[in-house]
This record gives structure tokens, C-alpha cells and sequence, in this order.
């Protein structure tokens, strides 16, 4: 699709913080333009793998380069293509949306600066947010001020690290239709999320647990290769039948689902057998697509054993 | 409504073991706990002497008689004087008490062995660099004793009669430099060092500190910006800031205390720029190495105590034990207090502070030189 270079290659990549390997030996290639979703648990290695790739962090082992340059030697020619955006809004609460917006692009050196301020405020819709302080912003204005600030200087690559955590739905949608205008662009954006229905709108994936890559590609493929067999079970009383259910064999995961429960499990066979008895009025089953999460948590508990 | 005020000792035992955990988590504000309670009663303890012996004194011996060198060895002996140089002229004298070397100098007039046993109650002169009265008030008592002790031995037999009533000479004190002996003198140009030393090394802990603490760090770090960017861009600010506050304690000065300014204050502005940045490197580096706002303001008073009490700002710096000296030389306030009072009080050139501004400057090149260091350009 692209032959163009990878933008992120790197193999091997390592971080350890005292006796803890937070990012253990992973590899990544992201190709430009992609959008590329990086999911996992809380405390899984993503927001330390992100901050090695743009020089925020040293690596301790591992090489391989981003936009072309050394992750471990070159960080400093790295930071001026990069746009980063933290976990938790790292701008100045304490200065106005334009005050933040014109430091950052000092920052960078952006060329006729004010220009930019101007049609970054008018891209993102803040015109009206202008002079006020950014700590006053409510959740999901912070998190477009944040997004404007890492785009300003037209970088070629986005790092965004949980950048809808606490927003609404629709200032959600507003972000990712954002994402894939600029995707279209030929910007590269990597972006850790928690959210199923944001994965589900990247392009390609990678799934880490513990500091180690568990599943990567597109939506369907990481679905298909967990081979997940998913039953949904309709009928009264299904909150009894719960802990029933966990202890058959072949069930790996019971998940109540609105008024159904979703019963999961990797042995098509086993798992059939176990719950045929449930397929008796006043109870349904049928079978259904697994879906993400439940992919998910089910890479999640194999990496744990 | 029903209120609940029972009290509950489980709640209350586990907020106690809650703020217990926390503070062994804490360690800097910990260690201050400790710390400033044990630096505090070392200081005051030991350190502080409100009664300074041993000051630094020269001698003018016009005479060179038997009679003089006893009243010399009484005066030593009185533990208040340590003679520390013999010289020649009154220039002499003048020159070292202006360059703050010596607290006395004490002159024996010619013929004083003469007059003495002629009874003719000779002059001995004592003056004193006055720009700290606390430093000279008990020395100059001890002084009225020692003239009285020295002859009693000596006039005995037939000269018994020589003692007189009033003494067998005569003292005659000049208290340079401040001759009212107004402590405001001393106090307000010193009060200048201090404030600035507390307020700056505060403010710039708190600048990097604040990044940190509030997440901006990451923000800033993820930019193009070169440390000595960041650095030197928080200190510039200060500095101005340093230099209002410095304006303002001068007028104060001259209007509300009628300090006479007899030095340059142009001067004064030109050699407190080292000073202002010395402190400044040391908020920047103790800013690289606190967790957080707190630790940062706990590190900055382990700072300020030393830098008030063994500067010689609250009490006389040559009344303090060595050690302590030796711990007050190497704080800037020292340097600068000299620096301050000699060219305001004393009308100090450049030429007669320079010796003071070197161990400034050291300071200032170490301070800045580590926080450089510290400053990390990753998260790590």
C-alpha cells in the first residue's frame, strides 16, 4: 500500500525502570500515513514505548529509527517532526488558548507564526476559546487545544497517548474525523486508546500486555488470529447462570451484555458441549462474532498465565 | 437531619497511619523534619555568638615599651582581641579597617611608657569598624578592664602612687564607619542580601519544580529547546525581579532608615548582578532535584537558615567558631553582606570589594553548573 519507507521501525525496543521491564524487546513497523492503534491494560508499557519513540525516554535496549532517524541518537532531529500529545494535558492552564498556542509554535520555529495560530484556531473550532485560559477549558476543548499545539508545526508524525480519555462521544467522533483528515494528508499517527470502537478505527493494531506484543494487525486479522468462538445467551434470571457458567469447561470469559450474556472460549468443540444444555427454553444461544474486547481480554489473561 | 459527630477512633487511626505512610514516602520533607530542627539547634547552639571573642585586631605601637606590650598582652589576654598584624602607619590602619580585614585597630602613642609612669594618664586610641555595634560593644569593655589589670602589676612599690582613680591611661574610642552606633545601619543594607536571597532561591525552586509537577514538563521537553534555553529563560525574569526588589530596599533605606549611601550605587547595581545570579543558580539546581513545589520551598529554607545565620548578617561573622566561618565563607551572602556594607557604609571602590566578589562568582559558576547538569532533557 505504501513503498515508501516506515516511518516507526524499530526492533527490540527496551526500557526497564529499576527492577521492572515496563517495554520488553518490542518491535513495530508503521507506515506512513497510517493510522496506527495501540492498545493494551493500564500500566502495559504504551505510554513508555510512545515517549522512547520521540526521545522523551532512552531506551535501554533496541535500535531502529523514527521518520528516518536513530531512536537513541538522534532524539533532537526527531522532536521538531514529531507531535506529541500526553496522557494528561501538559499545556498551561495558566495562559490563554492563544498564549499556549503561540509559545508552542516558538517553540518550534513555525513560520509566519501568527498565521498559523490562526488557522490552527479556525481548523479546530477554538476562535471563540481564543483568550481564554486554557485551565478553564472544559474536557474535551482541552483535548482539542492539546491536538491543535502538537499540530502546529505540521509534524509528519502524531504520537497521542490516550488523547479521548474522559471526552464525549461526539467531541470523540469530532477528534478521530480530525485524525483521518490529517491521515489523508499523509500525516502518521500512532494512538494508544482504551476505547473498542477507536480501534476500530484504525487502520492496523498492535495489542501489548506487560511490555510485550501480544497481537498486531488489521481488526479482523487480530479477530481471526485469537480464534475466539463467542456464544450469546438470551433469557430471565441469566445473573444465576454466571458463575455456573465460568466454572464449565472450554468457558474462558462470562460478560454480561445488556439483558445477554456473551460466553467465549478457544475450543470451539469443548465450549459447544459445555453449554448445549443452555439452549433450552426459556433460555437461547446462538453463536456470534467475537468482538474486540473480548479478544482483547482474552490476550490479556493468556499473557498473566 | 440526623449528623453523625461520633467519633470514630478507627477513621482517626487510619488517617494517622495514612499521614505516616506519606511522610516516609516523603522523603526530602523527612529529611527537612529532621534536618532543620538539628541545623537550627547546631547554628544557634554553637555556631552564634552574640558575644564574639577573638576579633581580628591590628596594632600601632608608637612606643614599643614594656608598658605597651603589657597592656597588648592584657588586652589579649582578655580573649576579646586577637592581635593579628603589627603595622606602621595610620594609613595602614585605615586601609585594613576599610577593606573590613581587621575589627580594631589599637595605637599606642609615642612616649606612652613615659607618660604612663610620669602618671600622665596617656591616650591609647581604639578604633573599631562599627558597621556591626553588636561586634565591638563588649570588646570595648573589655578593653577599659584590660588597661586597668596590665598596670597593676607594673605599678607597684613606689609607683602605687601612679594609680589613679580613673585609670592610668586614658581610652579614647572611635567607632568607625557608624559612629552612633545605629544598628538600622548595619541591618538595612544587610536586609538587602537577604531578602534577596530568600526570595529568588524560593521563585526559581519553584520554576522547574512547577513544570514538573504540573505535567508542562513533558510538553516542554518534547520541543526543539536546549536545556540552557529552558534555564537561562526562567533565570532572566528573576533578575529583573531581583533588581526591583533591590531598588526598593534602597530607597527604603535612605528614606526610612537614613542610611547615609557613601559609596556608589551604581556600583552597588553593577556587583550585585553575580549575587542575584548565584542565588538564582541555586533555586534552578535545588528545582532539578525536588519532586515537587514543597520539597522545592523545604530545600530553599536549608538554604536561607545558614545563609542568615552564618553570614555574619544577624550576628558578628568573626565572633563565630571556625567551622562555621568556614561554612559562612563559602555562602554567597557572606561575600556579598561585605560587598553591601563596605561600599554603602565604608565607600568602597571596585578595586577594595573585588576580593569579596571571586568567591561570588565561584558560587555562581558551581550553583548554575550543577543545575545544568541535573537538568534532564528526558523523563527518565
Amino acid at each position: 500500500m505504501n513503498p515508501s519507507p516506515p516511518v516507526i521501525d524499530v526492533t527490540g525496543l527496551t526500557k526497564v525502570f529499576g527492577h521492572k521491564t515496563v517495554v520488553d524487546h518490542l518491535d513495530m513497523q508503521v507506515g506512513r500515513g497510517e493510522i496506527y492503534g495501540f492498545l493494551g491494560p493500564n500500566g502495559s508499557g504504551k505510554t513508555t514505548f510512545i515517549r522512547m519513540l520521540c526521545g522523551l525516554l532512552r531506551p535501554d535496549d533496541g535500535q531502529g529509527t523514527c521518520l528516518g532517524f536513530d531512536v537513541r541518537t538522534q532524539a533532537e532531529l526527531i522532536k521538531p517532526h514529531v507531535g506529541y500529545m500526553s496522557q494528561k494535558f501538559s499545556l498551561y492552564d495558566d495562559m490563554t488558548v492563544r498564549e499556549n498556542l503561540d509559545f508552542i509554535s516558538r517553540m518550534y520555529g513555525v513560520a509566519n507564526r501568527s498565521a498559523a495560530i490562526d488557522r490552527t484556531i479556525g481548523r479546530m473550532n477554538l476562535g471563540r476559546f481564543r483568550d481564554q485560559l486554557a485551565g478553564t477549558l472544559s474536557g474535551g476543548w482541552k483535548q482539542r487545544l492539546a491536538l491543535s499545539a502538537c499540530m502546529i508545526h505540521e509534524p509528519q508524525l502524531l504520537l497521542l497517548d490516550e488523547p479521548t480519555a474522559g471526552v464525549d462521544p461526539m467531541a470523540r467522533r469530532d477528534f478521530w474525523d480530525e485524525v483521518h483528515k490529517l491521515a489523508g494528508e499523509g500525516i502518521t499517527a500512532l494512538i494508544s486508546t482504551h476505547y473498542m470502537d477507536e480501534a476500530e478505527r484504525c487502520h492496523r493494531l498492535a495489542y501489548i500486555a506487560y511490555g510485550h506484543l501480544l497481537a498486531t494487525g488489521t481488526v479482523a486479522q487480530v479477530v481471526a488470529a485469537e480464534g475466539l468462538v463467542t456464544y450469546e445467551i438470551a433469557g430471565p434470571q441469566l445473573y444465576g447462570l454466571i458463575d455456573r457458567l465460568r466454572g464449565l469447561p472450554g468457558v474462558e470469559q462470562v460478560v454480561a451484555f445488556g439483558i445477554t450474556l456473551h460466553v467465549s472460549g478457544r475450543e470451539a468443540d469443548v465450549l459447544a458441549h459445555s453449554l448445549a444444555p443452555y439452549a433450552a427454553p426459556p433460555l437461547t444461544l446462538r453463536q456470534i462474532p467475537s468482538n474486540l474486547e473480548e479478544v482483547f481480554i482474552s490476550l490479556m489473561r493468556k499473557a498473566v498465565t | 437531619m440526623a449528623r453523625i459527630v461520633t467519633f470514630s477512633l478507627i477513621r482517626f487511626a487510619a488517617m494517622v497511619s495514612k499521614e505516616f505512610t506519606q511522610m516516609r514516602r516523603d522523603r526530602v520533607t523527612f529529611g527537612m523534619m529532621v534536618g532543620i530542627p538539628l541545623l537550627q539547634l547546631i547554628l544557634f547552639g554553637y555556631a552564634i555568638n552574640s558575644d564574639p571573642k577573638n576579633l581580628p585586631t591590628a596594632i600601632l605601637d608608637n612606643d614599643r615599651s614594656v608598658f605597651s606590650r603589657d597592656m597588648a598582652m592584657a588586652m589579649q589576654n582578655s580573649s576579646y582581641f586577637k592581635f593579628t598584624q603589627a603595622i606602621g602607619t595610620e594609613a595602614e590602619a585605615d586601609e585594613l579597617l576599610r577593606l573590613g580585614r581587621i575589627q580594631f585597630v589599637v595605637t599606642f602613642p609615642v612616649n606612652f611608657g613615659r607618660d604612663l609612669a610620669r602618671g600622665d594618664r596617656p591616650v591609647v586610641l581604639l578604633e573599631a569598624d562599627a558597621t556591626d555595634p553588636s561586634a565591638t560593644s563588649n570588646a570595648v569593655s573589655a578593653i577599659r578592664q584590660a588597661a586597668t589589670d596590665a598596670f597593676t602589676r607594673d605599678l607597684t612599690g613606689p609607683l602605687i602612687a601612679l594609680r589613679p582613680a580613673n585609670g592610668p591611661v586614658e581610652l579614647r574610642l572611635h567607632a568607625r564607619y557608624n559612629p552612633e552606633a545605629v544598628t538600622q545601619y548595619n541591618i538595612v543594607p544587610g536586609l538587602m542580601g537577604v531578602v534577596l536571597t530568600m526570595t529568588l532561591v524560593i521563585i526559581t525552586s519553584l520554576a522547574i519544580t512547577r513544570e514538573r509537577e504540573r505535567g508542562t514538563m513533558e510538553n516542554l521537553l518534547i520541543t526543539p529547546v536546549r536545556p540552557v534555553e529552558v534555564l537561562l529563560g526562567k533565570m532572566l525574569p528573576y533578575i529583573v525581579v531581583g533588581y526591583i526588589q533591590m531598588g526598593l530596599i534602597i530607597i527604603a533605606a535612605m528614606t526610612l532608615f537614613k542610611v547615609p549611601v557613601i559609596g556608589s550605587l551604581p556600583l552597588l547595581f553593577l556587583v550585585s548582578f553575580p549575587f542575584i545570579a548565584a542565588n538564582l543558580g541555586v533555586g534552578i539546581t535545588f528545582s532539578t532535584i525536588a519532586q515537587n513545589q514543597l520539597q522545592a520551598v523545604q530545600m530553599s529554607f536549608f538554604f536561607f537558615l545558614p545563609s542568615i545565620l552564618l553570614s555574619g548578617f544577624m550576628f558578628p561573622f568573626q565572633g563565630m567558631p571556625e567551622w562555621a566561618q568556614w561554612i559562612g565563607s563559602v555562602l554567597p551572602l557572606t561575600h556579598y553582606l561585605r560587598v553591601v556594607r563596605g561600599i554603602v557604609l565604608k565607600g568602597n571602590t571596585f578595586v577594595d570589594i573585588a576580593p569579596h566578589m571571586w568567591p561570588i562568582g565561584l558560587f555562581l559558576f558551581a550553583s548554575l553548573g550543577l543545575g545544568i547538569k541535573r537538568y534532564r532533557q528526558t523523563l527518565d
